[in-house]
């Protein structure tokens, strides 16, 4: 029954704050990778080694989310169970609404900038 | 908590706990400072999006090329990993309540810290010097912006940092001291989280285009 | 003194910023100087300082700090309608050549100040204030999860509510409009303080408003007393939840935004001018992607008190209870989705233009489907036209009105047509009107025996409520008619003499509500006097269903001598039916956590900053800021923030409360 579960939840709070399974390995393991995670894209940037501009901003955009997804599984130890998944609701719920924010105002403004009367140049774009 | 929710053995249904714990200090404090990082959280992608839009509106001035030091940049990043890296070992360190360590790594991590604002501000002031203000475009308005909270927000976790050695020192490794290095993890970490955006959306991308 | 040390010591504050040449606001200024020395007289007389302090302005009780934000909520509404007042006046004078009694510049401050004020400094703490008051009490819990950063939000939002206040008699309020869109805003178009008031009136009560965001997101979540489920939470906590969810993701926006306004006018920064690669749409953007958000953060709370009205009135269960949360989490995510429904005619083109509209147009299904569950609650039930009924009635009749026009108004066509236009500002009182201040009337109707154990008069009640209905349609049909014949808003003097007789109307529908303000005034007076009669001693006045009715009215400050067990939903009403025996013996001594002054001080001391850069006044602001650092500093030092009430006390209020109901019998 849901009420025993609650109750069973209310009981073990002083497990969930996370910390509890951090471990030394954990932190290493998080730690060189997102050392190779982050040499990589200032590598492939700084070298040109991929032919296309495109492609090596696909590339390091791809890096970056690995790394976020690195930091927050072993630095910040997200995980489904903290907080019986609140945590986890809260950073989804906010993915989502970073998302549209995002993406809807470079929608939002690009649309109106290619609809607008080109009045000044703006220069250095490209 | 012991909770005899369903009915007793006569039958009655409980309405009430006769014998209750409360709920231990600081019960809610993990999950309202996760809430606290999800709404600054927003407050960046806010940022990014200004950036986003605005970020190549250089109104003839100098761009992304002609500024950044990616060199510079790579240093200032590897600053960051490293104190992320030793404020986990403080939390190592805090569980196995060795204060001195504890204490030791979490000088260490500020040191990095105040590296990285060190590196950030001569960033900053070399910009300046060579007309590349804050005012001098759409861009640079995004930008000096975007990092300087960054910057802002590893500046107030320096003063925090700083006033928990104090705290860590006066009173130990008590249970509230335990919780606040705890959300000062956090937030630390969540700063990385929000670099990792920077770096690759502001200075890569920015020296890419 | 020299004229570089006075721009020191004083900034940008000289006696020309007192607006001693405004005969209208002179005599406001007497008549509030008259008002705020008589009262201030009356608490030194009677000695309440010290009770104020102790008991109201340092408490964490989060009763305490709800009752305060309808105090705020409704004393602001004061002066919010005051403008709206004005503005009806005004334009129902300026025809034929008349310019009206309000100069332009005037008339622009109070068009702005009636918007600011009325959704930030009366919508915001009365639904806030309800939520407070409410929801630990309805989730059985003891306080919210964060007691003291309760307290200091309450007075972070007085302290924005004090900036905009004082702009009435030091400076001027800001001429842009209730969202300030450059770039009018700009320093280059705005210079004076208007926009600078604007600016940190919000930040302060926007931190206020975030933190108690999250406050009651983590009590709800944590605090929740044993077998009460998600989904046996009173749909009241639930749509606070949302509303909640909402404040947190969508103040962040604000915030930035006016950041960055801030940034252009005081730093020179370019990201809202119209030079330097800068983009005024930028912000239009930015704001509503936290304005519209913010229309359900008003709006959802209302819902919820509906639902729980309707239900208790109707001495039903709620219809649809699943239906209606899932409703309310459809609404939560898709208010993210249709800001761009309130710059159409920005020029973002066909597909954008479309895909808003067609969000916007799907918003009004979960709110239809909470309609019709009101409805089947109502269905067959032994309705009882109490006065928190009253209000839902209207409430059900004005609301499905201001729908209408808004899905009309969702048509991207149509919108080109009425962009701007007095049809707009009839529709969003419809239902901003309509649907919060109809509901926080209908929870102040509710509640109010709860909160000070007696319930409200009436025969004033149904007054105001007539007043109000009746005012509100004759102020606001009229605009629709004007909006459809192509008035903008806005406008302070009028060329077409045939206009005239709608705006007389809707002014005298603006003085039929205000009666209607003033017979709530008379209700709560008379109310008062006549307490003995209207006394609640159950606890339960209407026969309710949720727990805040299963303990005292008003409540002890523990809310609960025993932290309830739940095995439904509408746990108190389960109660009821299955012979609930109120507990009398075994009362142990509650923890709770204690009264701090740290929460005003950080707030006045907030305050002064915001005044400080208002006014250039640098070293008021470097000041006040560094004391905020050290007063929040150090009051992390203090680390006993709690205590316990003997279980004597506990005793001895329990007893009294045993007493009171067998007298009852």
């Amino acid at each position: 029954m849901s009420t025993d579960s609650h109750a069973a939840h209310a009981g073990d709070h002083h497990l969930d704050d996370g910390h509890a399974h951090s471990t030394f390995s954990g932190y290493m393991l998080g730690f060189v990778l997102s050392v190779v995670l982050t040499a990589i894209p200032f590598w492939l940037v700084m070298s040109g080694t991929l032919p296309s501009k495109q492609i090596t901003a696909l590339v390091i955009m791809a890096f970056a989310v690995v790394q976020i997804v690195v930091h927050m599984i072993y630095f910040l130890h997200m995980s489904p169970k903290s907080e019986n998944g609140w945590s986890m609701m809260a950073l989804i719920f906010t993915i989502v609404m970073v998302v549209i924010a995002l993406s809807g105002s470079l929608w939002v403004m690009n649309h109106l900038n290619s609809n607008m009367m080109p009045i000044h140049e703006m220069t250095g774009m490209k | 908590m012991t909770v005899a929710v369903n009915p007793t053995q006569t039958g009655e249904p409980v309405f009430y706990l006769a014998d209750e714990h409360p709920h231990p200090e600081g019960y809610s404090t993990s999950l309202g400072f996760w809430i606290y990082l999800m709404s600054d959280c927003l407050i960046f992608a806010m940022l990014f999006a200004a950036f986003g839009v605005l970020g190549a509106n250089y109104a003839a001035g100098p761009a992304p090329k002609d500024l950044f030091d990616l060199n510079l940049v790579a240093v200032n990043t590897s600053m960051l990993l490293l104190s992320s890296i030793t404020y986990g070992f403080a939390m190592l360190t805090m569980q196995q309540n060795k204060v001195a360590q504890t204490q030791m790594w979490l000088l260490i991590t500020g040191l990095f810290g105040a590296a990285f604002i060190g590196i950030e501000l001569t960033e900053f002031t070399h910009m300046i010097h060579e007309g590349a203000t804050p005012q001098r475009s759409a861009f640079l308005s995004a930008f000096f912006t975007l990092v300087g909270t960054h910057g802002l927000h590893v500046s107030c976790g320096l003063i925090w940092l700083v006033t928990l050695m104090i705290q860590v020192w006066r009173f130990g490794l008590i249970e509230a001291n335990r919780r606040r290095l705890m959300c000062l993890s956090m937030f630390w970490h969540f700063l990385d989280v929000v670099w990792i955006g920077v770096f690759t959306f502001v200075y890569l991308l920015g020296v890419l285009r | 003194m020299s004229p570089d040390l006075l721009k020191f010591i004083f900034g940008r504050l000289g006696i020309d910023s007192l607006p001693l040449h405004e005969p209208i606001l002179v005599g406001t200024f007497i008549m509030v100087a008259l008002g705020g020395i008589t009262l201030l007289a009356g608490v030194t007389y009677f000695r309440l300082w010290g009770y104020l302090w102790r008991e109201w302005f340092t408490t964490v009780d989060h009763k305490r700090i709800g009752v305060m934000y309808m105090i705020l909520g409704i004393v602001m509404l004061l002066r919010g309608f005051a403008d709206a007042l004005m503005m009806r006046a005004q334009q129902a004078m300026a025809f034929n050549g008349s310019e009206g009694f309000l100069p332009a510049h005037h008339y622009d401050q109070v068009f702005t100040a009636h918007g600011v004020i009325m959704i930030f400094f009366v919508a915001m703490p009365l639904v806030t204030g309800l939520m407070n008051f409410v929801v630990p009490l309805q989730i059985g819990a003891r306080d919210v999860s964060f007691p003291f950063l309760n307290n200091f939000s309450f007075w972070m939002t007085v302290g924005g509510a004090v900036l905009v206040m004082l702009s009435l008699f030091i400076g001027e309020f800001a001429r842009t409009g209730w969202l300030a869109y450059p770039p009018l805003s700009n320093i280059g178009y705005s210079p004076d303080v208007g926009v600078d008031y604007y600016i940190w009136g919000l930040q302060v009560a926007g931190v206020g408003t975030t933190l108690s965001g999250i406050n009651l997101i983590c009590t709800i979540v944590k605090l929740r007393c044993p077998g009460m489920t998600m989904m046996r939470m009173p749909v009241f906590t639930w749509t606070s939840l949302c509303t909640n969810i909402l404040i947190v993701a969508s103040f962040p926006v604000l915030t930035v935004v006016l950041a960055l306004l801030s940034l252009d006018r005081y730093v020179g920064t370019n990201f809202f001018t119209n030079d330097f690669g800068g983009s005024p749409m930028m912000y239009v953007n930015l704001i509503w992607i936290w304005g519209h958000p913010e229309v359900y953060i008003l709006v959802l709370p209302a819902f919820g008190i509906f639902s729980e009205v309707t239900s208790t009135f109707s001495g039903k269960r709620l219809f649809g209870y699943t239906s209606m949360v899932y409703a309310t989490v459809v609404i939560t995510i898709l208010s993210y989705l249709v800001w761009l429904h309130h710059f159409f005619t920005m020029g973002s083109g066909a597909s954008v233009n479309s895909f808003f509209g067609i969000t916007t147009m799907i918003i009004s299904i979960p709110t239809g489907a909470k309609m019709f569950n009101w409805l089947f609650t109502m269905y067959r039930g032994r309705i009882r036209y109490e006065l928190p009924m009253m209000w839902t009635i209207a409430f059900m009749l004005t609301f499905v009105i201001g729908g209408m026009t808004g899905v009309l108004l969702a048509v991207p066509p149509a919108d080109f047509v009425l962009h701007n236009s007095l049809f707009l500002i009839a529709h969003f009182h419809n239902v901003i009107i309509g649907g919060v201040v109809f509901g926080a009337f209908a929870g102040i109707n509710y509640w109010f025996p709860k909160a000070f154990g007696f319930r409200l008069d009436p025969f004033w009640g149904k007054c105001s409520f007539w007043f109000w209905v009746t005012g509100f349609y004759m102020a606001f049909m009229p605009l629709y008619v004007l909006g459809l014949m192509g008035v903008t808003r806005r406008l302070r003097v009028f060329d077409d003499p045939s206009l005239q007789i709608w705006f007389v109307i809707a002014a005298i529908g603006a003085v039929l509500v205000f009666l209607g303000i003033l017979s709530m005034l008379m209700q709560f007076a008379v109310s008062f006097l006549k307490r003995e009669q209207l006394k609640d001693v159950t606890g339960d006045p209407w026969d309710a269903r949720t727990l805040e009715w299963a303990t005292s009215s008003p409540p002890p400050d523990y809310n609960f001598a025993f932290t309830p067990v739940v095995h439904d939903n509408d746990a108190w009403w389960d109660m009821k039916k299955r012979g609930y025996q109120r507990p009398l013996l075994g009362f142990k001594a509650i923890h709770m956590p204690s009264s701090t002054g740290t929460g005003i001080i950080l707030a006045g001391l907030a305050t002064a900053m915001g005044f400080g850069l208002i006014w250039y006044i640098w070293w008021l602001a470097a000041l006040s800021f560094i004391a905020m650092l050290a007063v929040g500093i150090g009051h992390t030092f203090n680390y006993h923030r709690d205590f316990d009430i003997p279980a004597d006390d506990v005793i001895r209020t329990e007893d009294a409360r045993t007493k009171l109901l067998a007298g009852a019998k």
